[in-house]
């Protein structure tokens, strides 16, 4: 059991991705540069934070044409756990994987702080260890971090029981508390907390084992 | 050839960044301004055949939340 950790120029929690999983979880975890067309034979894949591409454009936007994004297409819809964070949440949309878009923070500030969130759902391979209503203490470091989608998208997320994670106290303005999303097919979420940040005793928080938990628990087996 | 392409927020999009340069006008007295809605610019030269429609529409701007427009100089 493999996950494939993304590197983009200008990511920057990538290394927390890997570490989390190899040391907090005892997992295996390596890295993909971006340019790699190919995902070799990891049987998961993290989009981690970061600045990709410096922001430029919009967030996301240019790492939305590397190549390995293709790869990562592919992957999801064969089935393939992909989880985005932060920076990864926003390539994602940027890509079309994730339905809507974020924006700058309502108040314009970047924030970096731990947040609560409440889990939505158990109902997917990445909250299958959690219970629906529990309450994770999670940190958040993000400019743009504000959830948008329009009216009928964001009905059509609660009526599928696509959102995740909301937050208990609202940080960025986002629509309807959302913190954290999944696609229709609930393989892939994206989500703007770090996870990969509270799995650590040391980081003050171990909440976000529960996420990488699930997802080790529930990697499926896909033909190659 | 040259040409322009505006790419702005949506209506419906809210703008904060617009709202605070509208919020500092004011503050400097400007009164009469009721609504800042801040967006971005491009100048591209290019040559003939390429498809900037294209281009604005699938890179320049994220259809979720921006509409663009283009303009075409000599």
């Amino acid at each position: 059991m493999k996950v494939g950790v993304l590197v983009f120029p200008g990511s920057n929690c990538d290394h927390d991705a890997w570490y989390a999983i190899h040391q907090n979880l005892k997992g295996h975890a390596e890295f993909i540069w971006h340019d790699s067309h190919t995902l070799g034979d990891v049987d998961a894949v993290v989009l981690p934070g970061g600045f990709s591409y410096g922001d430029y454009l919009r967030c996301g936007a240019i790492a939305r044409f590397s190549p390995v994004m293709q790869a990562v297409k592919n992957f999801a819809a064969d089935g393939g756990l992909v989880i985005g964070v932060c920076n990864g949440f926003q390539i994602l949309v940027e890509a079309g994987l994730l339905p809507g878009a974020l924006l700058r923070n309502v108040g314009l500030r970047f924030i970096c702080k731990e947040v609560a969130l409440r889990t939505e759902t158990a109902d997917s391979p990445f909250t299958s260890k959690l219970s629906k209503g529990q309450v994770l203490r999670i940190p958040i470091a993000h400019g743009e971090g504000q959830y948008f989608a329009d009216q009928r998208t964001l009905d059509e997320l609660e009526a599928e029981d696509r959102v995740a994670f909301r937050y208990l106290e609202n940080p960025n303005g986002s629509a309807r508390d959302i913190a954290g999303i999944l696609n229709r097919e609930r393989n892939v979420l994206g989500m703007m907390p770090h996870p990969e940040r509270a799995c650590d005793p040391l980081m003050g928080s171990t909440d976000g084992l529960g996420i990488f938990q699930s997802m080790l628990a529930n990697i499926p087996v896909l033909t190659k | 050839m040259k040409a322009r392409v505006y790419v702005t927020f949506k209506p419906s999009v809210l703008d904060p960044q617009g709202q605070t340069i509208r919020a500092a006008l004011n503050g400097l007295g400007h009164k009469g301004i009721e609504e800042v809605r801040q967006g971005k610019f491009f100048e591209i030269t290019l040559q003939p055949g390429e498809d900037l429609d294209a281009i604005a529409r699938d890179v320049l701007s994220n259809p979720v939340i921006e509409n663009y427009r283009i303009e075409m100089l000599d």
